[in-house]
C-alpha cells in the first residue's frame, strides 16, 4: 500500500493505526482499504473539496501574535481518528465517573469544604487561585448542578492506556470545531463515510439543546450563548453554535439585572433570560463582584445567580477544577468523594508545596513538565508563565523559594495517528478532546470528539498556536448505527420559533452596517465620475473636477489618492460592524464583505490617476452590489433586517441630498447637473423621461421626487417610513412613535414640494431633518 | 466603649444622568470578642430604585444599591451605634518567625478569618521586591510573628511621610513605597505586602477613628474621613492582631471596624460602575463621638 510506504511509528509509542506487531487495527481496515483503492490525484481532489467547504463555511479561528490578531484558516488534517465503539465505551464510563467528581469537588469547594478541612485538599491552593470567587461560595446554582457541559483533554500512552491531561470545566471550546471537522471530513470521504458504521454527532447536540430549553423557566425566554466577542479566538465557534442550536448570541454589555430578573436590552425594551450558556470567564462576568477591570460583563451577574435567577452552563467558579494542581489530590479525593478510584488516570502530578514531592519533582525533573501549580492551561499549551526550563540549581532553588507555586507533571508520550503530508500517510502524535453534556436522565458523551494533532512528531506541538492541526474523530460500530438528525422525529408537528429577541446592540451595528455600505458606494460613485474626468482631461481644467475634489475633501476623503485612507477607513468600519454580529448574517455576505475590503486594500497599492481608477472604481461597484444583493435577497425580514435597511435608506437620501446642494446650485459649473445624474445611475432613465438635456427642474424631479426611482431622496424617505412602522413600538391603533412622525414629517416636507419650489433653502432643512433621524433611532432603540 | 457614628457621603454630577449598580461598605459590622453593633441606618437620597442589605464572604456588611437615571446628585447618611471593647493582650501569644509558613500551611479552613486568605498575593497587592528587603531589614531580630508585625508597624510610622495629596485611589503600594509617602490606604498596602513577603497572613481593614481623642492625648491622622488599618494573623492563639501603621499604634478601642478583606480592593466603601457623563464631586464628613459615660 503506497500511502503506508514510510509509515513507521517510533518505538516505545503506541499507534492508533498499527497494533504492535505492525498490523493495521481492525477498526481501520475497512477505511485504509478504501483509502488505497483511492488514485492520489483523487485524494488530493477530495481533500481541497473538504478544505474548501471550510473556507466558504468561514470557519477561522483568532491567533494572537506579538500583540497582532488575525483571523486563521481552519487547519483540517483529513485522515479521521477511528477508535472502535468498545474502547469508546470504557473511555465514556471513565470520563462520566470523572465529571461526577468534579461535580462533587466543586459542590464541596462552594459549600462545606470538607476537602480542605480534612486534609485532602491544601487550603493554600484554593485560597490562592484566582478561579476560586469567593462572591459565589455558599451559593448553591439554580437546578443544583454546577457544571452541565464539560470536556476532556485525554491522549493514550505507550502501553496503550487513556490518560486524561486535563479537565476544562469554565467554559470548554471546541464543540462547534468538532462538527465543523465532522461536516468537512464527512464530504472528503463521503461514499465510505455513509456505510462505515461511523456514530453521528446530531443526537449530542439535540440532547444538549433540550436539556437546557428545559432549564428554562418560561418557554419564551431564549437559551443564549455569552460571548466574550468577535476578539475572543473561538468566536467563530460562538456564532456557529449559536446559529446551529437556534440560541441566541450574547456580549456582557446586552444584559441587565433589575428588580431581581436577568434582562436582554433589546430593541423592543428589556426580555427576561435565565439560562446562559457561559462562555465567558468567570472572573470577567461581572465587574461589581469579580474582577473590576471587565469590560465584557454585566454588573449584578453574581447577585442574579444568588436570587436563583439564572442558570450560567457552567456556573460561575467553575474554573477552579481546571487549576494543575488539582491532578496531583484528585486520585484520593475520588475515593473519598465516590467511594470508587479513578476509572481513568490522570496525567501524574506532584505539588511541589509537600516536600516529599517536590523533591520526587527534582530527583526526576529529566521527564517532568514543570509548570504553575495555579495556572489553568493544559500541558501541552504554550504556557507564558511557564518558567524556561532551569536548568538544575536553579529549579532547585525555585522549588525551594515557592515550592507551592510549582506542579511537576510526568510527561507522557502521546500515542501516533496518520496525518497526510505530502500525499503519504505520516504518524503523528495526538490528544484528544471528548466532550459531555448533562441531561435530565445524565450524562451524554459525544460520540466522537476534537483531535489535536502534532505539526511534527514532538508532542509539544500539539497547540495549533504551534502550527499543529485538528481532526475528526470516528467512533465505529461494528453495526448499523441510528441516522441522528437535530429534529426529534421526522414528520413531529413543530413550532416555528417566534422571531428573536434583538439586542440593542446588535440592531445598532446592523444599522452601522446598512450605513457605512452605502456610504462606501457614494464614496465610489464620486471617485468614479472624478477619475472618468480625470482620463478624458489629465489637466483637470474640467470644471467639474473642482467640484468632485471638494465634494470628496467635505467627506474626509484625500481627492489626490486613487484609493483614499477615508473610503477604506469605511469598508473597516463596515467589516467591523458586521464582525459583531456574524451569527445574523450568511457565511456569503460576511464573505464578500470581506473579498470587497481586501481589493480595495490591493487596488490601493497599485491603482494610478485617471482610467485605471475609474475602472477599479467600476470593480468595486460591483462587489458592493454583490454584497448588498446578498444580504438583501437571502436575509430573513426580521427586525435587523429593518435597521440594516434604514441606515442604508438613511445615508442614501443624505448622500443624495449634499449632492443635489451642490450640484444644483446656480452658481454651480457647467455639466453639475449632468453629474448629479451620472452619480445617480440615472442617465438613462433620464432621458427616457425627460426627453430634453438636463435642467435643475428635470434633475431635481428625478433625484428627489420621483417616488419610483431608488435613488431618488422620496423613495428613501418612503422605504423608511414603512420600516419604521414595523418597529417594536410602532403601532397602527395607538398614538405614533416620535420616529414615526419625523419620518412622517419629512416625508410630507418632500411630498408637498415641486422642482420648482425645492430650493437651497428646503433642501438643507431636509438634510437637518435627515441627521436628527438617526440621533432620534439611536436614542430610541440602542441604548 | 459605646460610639455614636455618623457619615456623610455626597457625590454632585452636576446636570449628568447616573445610573448603574454599586456596592456599598460603609455599615460598620461585628468583630466577635470586639465590637458589637448596637444599631445602624443607612439612608440613601434619593431613594434607590434597588436596595439589597448583605453579608460578604468575610461578613463585612454589604448595601446593593441601583439607579437609573438620577439627576443633580446623591448622598448617603450613616448613624451607627457601636460598642467596641478591646485592650490588645500585654502577653505575646505569637509564635517564633521562623518556621512560621510552615504553621500558617498546616492550618485546615477555607472560613472567611481563616489565614489562607491572606498569606498568598492578592489582586491589588503583587508581591514586590523592594518591600520585601525592607520588610527583611527592619524585622532582623525579631523572634516572634508579633515582634517582626510591631516593628514593622513603627518602622513605617517612621519612615513614611503621610502626604494627603501625594497619592489616589489606585497608587500601587510600589509606588507610595518608593517615594515614602501617602495616606492610611497606602501605609496600610505598604505594611500588607511586607508582612506576606514575610510569610505572615496580613489584610486590610477599613474603618472610623473616634474624633476627639481621650483628655490629654494627640488627635490620630485619619480622624476626618474613613481610615484604613492592618490586621496580621499572629498564630492560632494569638490571632488577628490589628497595627494602625499611619498612627504606629497597636488597635484596641479608639478604632471602629467596617470591613475586612485581602486589600482595599475587598472593602471599598464605594464600588461599581454609577454611570457619569458629568464630572462627580465627593464630600465626606465623619463623626465618632464616644457617648459619655460609656468610657
Amino acid at each position: 500500500m503506497n500511502l503506508l510506504r514510510g509509515y513507521i511509528p517510533e518505538r516505545g509509542v503506541a499507534d492508533e493505526l498499527l497494533d504492535a506487531a505492525g498490523h493495521i487495527r481492525p477498526v481501520w481496515q475497512s477505511f485504509m482499504e478504501y483509502l488505497a483503492a483511492m488514485s492520489p490525484e483523487e485524494l488530493q481532489k477530495r481533500t481541497a473539496r473538504g478544505d474548501h467547504y471550510l473556507r466558504d463555511a468561514g470557519v477561522y479561528y483568532r491567533q494572537y501574535n506579538a500583540g497582532i490578531s488575525s483571523e486563521l484558516e481552519w487547519p483540517l488534517s483529513h485522515v479521521p481518528i477511528l477508535i472502535n465503539e468498545a474502547d469508546w465505551a470504557s473511555i465514556s464510563a471513565g470520563l462520566m465517573q470523572r465529571a461526577d467528581l468534579l461535580e462533587a469537588v466543586c459542590r464541596d469547594l462552594y459549600g462545606p469544604n470538607l476537602l480542605v478541612e480534612e486534609g485532602y485538599l491544601p487550603a493554600s491552593l484554593i485560597a490562592e487561585s484566582r478561579e476560586w470567587l469567593r462572591p459565589l461560595v455558599g451559593v448553591t446554582p439554580r437546578g443544583g448542578h454546577f457544571l452541565n457541559f464539560v470536556a476532556f483533554e485525554i491522549g493514550r500512552g505507550p502501553d496503550g492506556a487513556w490518560w486524561v491531561l486535563g479537565d476544562r470545566t469554565q467554559a470548554p471550546s471546541g464543540v462547534g470545531f468538532a462538527l465543523q471537522n465532522r461536516v468537512a471530513t464527512a464530504r472528503i470521504f463521503a461514499d465510505h463515510y455513509a456505510q462505515a458504521h461511523v456514530h453521528r454527532l446530531a443526537g449530542f447536540f439535540r440532547c444538549f439543546r433540550d436539556a437546557l430549553n428545559g432549564m428554562r423557566n418560561q418557554q419564551t425566554n431564549r437559551v443564549s450563548i455569552l460571548t466574550p466577542g468577535p476578539l475572543n479566538e473561538t468566536y467563530f465557534e460562538h456564532a456557529y453554535i449559536a446559529r446551529y442550536l437556534g440560541f441566541g448570541l450574547l456580549e456582557g454589555e446586552d444584559l441587565t439585572f433589575e428588580d431581581g430578573e436577568l434582562m436582554v436590552r433589546t430593541v423592543a425594551g428589556p426580555l427576561p433570560i435565565d439560562v446562559l450558556w457561559r462562555r465567558l470567564d468567570s472572573n470577567f462576568a461581572d465587574p461589581l463582584e469579580l474582577d473590576p477591570q471587565s469590560k465584557l460583563g454585566t454588573p449584578g451577574l453574581v447577585a442574579a445567580v444568588r436570587r436563583g435567577s439564572v442558570t450560567l452552563v457552567n456556573a460561575l467558579g467553575s474554573g477552579i477544577l481546571e487549576i494543575r494542581a488539582l491532578q496531583a489530590f484528585l486520585p484520593r479525593i475520588s475515593e473519598r468523594l465516590l467511594d470508587q478510584p479513578l476509572m481513568l488516570p490522570n496525567i501524574a502530578t506532584w505539588w511541589c508545596g509537600q516536600e516529599a514531592e517536590a523533591s520526587h519533582v527534582l530527583a526526576h525533573a529529566g521527564r517532568m513538565l514543570i509548570g504553575e501549580a495555579l495556572s489553568t492551561s493544559l500541558p501541552f499549551d504554550p504556557d507564558p508563565h511557564a518558567p524556561p526550563r532551569p536548568d538544575h540549581d536553579a529549579l532547585k532553588r525555585a522549588l525551594q523559594a515557592n515550592g507551592a507555586g510549582y506542579v511537576g507533571q510526568e510527561v507522557v508520550t502521546l500515542s501516533t495517528t496518520p496525518a497526510l503530508v505530502d500525499g503519504v500517510l505520516r504518524p503523528r502524535p495526538m490528544s484528544l478532546r471528548v466532550f459531555l453534556a448533562r441531561t435530565p436522565t445524565g450524562w451524554e458523551v459525544m460520540p466522537g470528539g476534537y483531535a489535536r494533532i502534532g505539526r511534527t512528531d514532538d508532542s509539544t506541538a500539539l497547540s495549533m498556536r504551534r502550527g499543529g492541526s485538528a481532526a475528526d474523530v470516528w467512533i465505529v460500530s461494528a453495526k448499523p448505527v441510528r441516522q441522528d438528525t437535530m429534529l426529534a422525529t421526522p414528520g413531529e408537528p413543530f413550532l416555528r420559533a417566534l422571531p428573536g429577541m434583538l439586542p440593542s446592540r446588535a440592531a445598532d451595528n446592523l444599522f452601522w452596517l446598512g450605513r457605512y455600505v452605502e456610504r462606501a458606494e457614494g464614496h465610489l460613485r464620486l471617485l468614479r465620475a472624478l477619475h472618468l474626468r480625470l482620463s478624458e482631461d489629465p489637466d483637470g481644467g474640467h470644471p467639474t473636477i473642482a467640484l468632485l475634489r471638494d465634494l470628496l475633501e467635505a467627506r474626509g476623503l484625500d481627492s489626490d489618492v486613487p484609493v483614499p485612507e477615508g473610503f477604506l477607513g469605511t469598508l473597516d468600519a463596515a467589516v467591523h460592524s458586521a464582525s459583531k454580529i456574524r451569527d445574523r448574517f450568511s457565511v456569503d455576505g460576511w464573505t464578500a464583505l470581506n473579498d470587497l475590503s481586501k481589493t480595495a486594500r490591493r487596488f490601493a497599492k497599485t491603482l494610478s490617476e485617471g482610467d485605471d481608477t475609474a475602472r477599479a472604481t467600476g470593480v468595486l461597484l460591483r462587489k458592493v452590489s454583490g454584497f448588498t444583493g446578498l444580504v438583501h435577497e437571502n436575509m430573513y425580514r426580521f427586525v435587523g433586517w429593518r435597521f440594516m435597511s434604514i441606515g442604508r435608506a438613511l445615508e442614501r437620501s443624505q448622500f443624495m441630498l449634499a449632492n443635489l446642494i451642490a450640484m444644483g446650485a446656480p452658481d454651480a459649473p457647467d455639466g453639475a447637473l449632468d453629474l448629479a445624474v451620472e452619480i445617480a445611475d440615472s442617465a438613462m432613465t433620464h432621458r427616457r423621461r425627460y426627453a430634453v438635456s438636463t435642467n435643475r427642474e428635470t434633475v431635481l424631479d428625478l433625484l428627489a421626487l420621483d417616488a419610483l426611482n431608488p435613488r431618488a431622496i422620496l423613495y428613501s424617505v418612503n422605504e423608511m417610513q414603512q420600516h419604521v412602522s414595523f418597529l417594536p413600538g410602532s403601532d397602527p391603533v395607538s398614538q405614533k412613535s416620535p420616529l414615526e412622525r419625523a419620518v412622517l414629517r419629512m416625508h410630507a416636507d418632500l411630498a408637498v414640494l415641486t422642482a420648482e419650489t425645492l430650493d437651497k433653502a428646503a433642501l438643507v432643512s431636509l438634510q437637518q431633518q435627515a441627521y436628527a433621524l438617526s440621533d432620534m433611532i439611536s436614542a430610541a432603540y440602542f441604548k | 466603649m459605646l460610639y455614636d457614628i455618623r457619615l456623610r457621603m455626597g457625590y454632585d454630577f452636576g446636570k449628568a444622568a447616573a445610573s448603574g449598580r454599586q456596592q456599598l461598605r460603609i455599615v460598620p459590622r461585628s468583630v466577635p470578642g470586639r465590637q458589637r453593633v448596637i444599631a445602624n441606618v443607612l439612608e440613601l437620597q434619593p431613594r434607590p430604585h434597588e436596595r439589597v442589605d448583605s453579608m460578604d464572604f468575610f461578613g463585612n456588611s454589604v448595601v446593593e444599591t441601583a439607579y437609573r437615571a438620577v439627576k443633580g446628585g446623591l448622598s448617603l447618611h450613616l448613624q451607627a451605634r457601636i460598642e467596641r471593647d478591646f485592650t490588645p493582650p500585654t502577653l505575646d501569644l505569637s509564635p517564633k518567625l521562623e518556621g512560621f509558613d510552615a504553621l500558617v500551611r498546616r492550618q485546615r479552613s477555607l472560613g472567611p478569618r481563616s489565614p489562607h486568605h491572606f498569606t498568598g498575593p492578592s489582586p491589588r497587592l503583587p508581591p514586590d521586591p523592594a518591600i520585601r528587603e525592607y520588610a527583611r531589614r527592619k524585622t532582623q531580630g525579631s523572634m516572634t510573628v508579633l515582634e517582626a508585625a510591631t516593628a514593622l508597624n513603627q518602622a513605617l510610622y517612621d519612615d513614611m511621610r503621610f502626604d494627603p495629596d501625594a497619592t489616589h485611589v489606585d497608587t500601587p503600594a510600589t509606588e507610595a513605597f518608593a517615594n515614602r509617602h501617602g495616606v492610611c490606604q497606602d501605609f496600610t498596602h505598604i505594611m500588607i505586602t511586607a508582612l506576606r513577603a514575610l510569610g505572615v497572613p496580613a489584610g486590610y481593614v477599613s474603618g472610623f477613628l473616634r474624633t476627639h481623642p481621650p483628655e490629654g492625648q494627640a488627635r490620630l491622622e485619619g480622624a476626618d474621613a474613613m481610615h484604613a488599618w492592618v490586621m496580621a494573623w499572629c498564630g492560632e492563639e494569638a490571632g488577628w492582631v490589628e497595627l494602625d501603621p499611619t498612627n504606629g499604634i497597636a488597635v484596641a478601642s479608639d478604632h471602629v471596624v467596617v470591613a475586612v478583606g485581602r486589600d482595599y480592593g475587598d472593602v471599598a466603601p464605594v464600588s461599581g460602575v454609577l454611570k457619569l457623563s458629568g464630572k462627580q464631586v465627593i464630600t465626606q464628613a465623619v463623626d465618632v463621638i464616644a457617648v459619655s459615660g460609656s468610657e
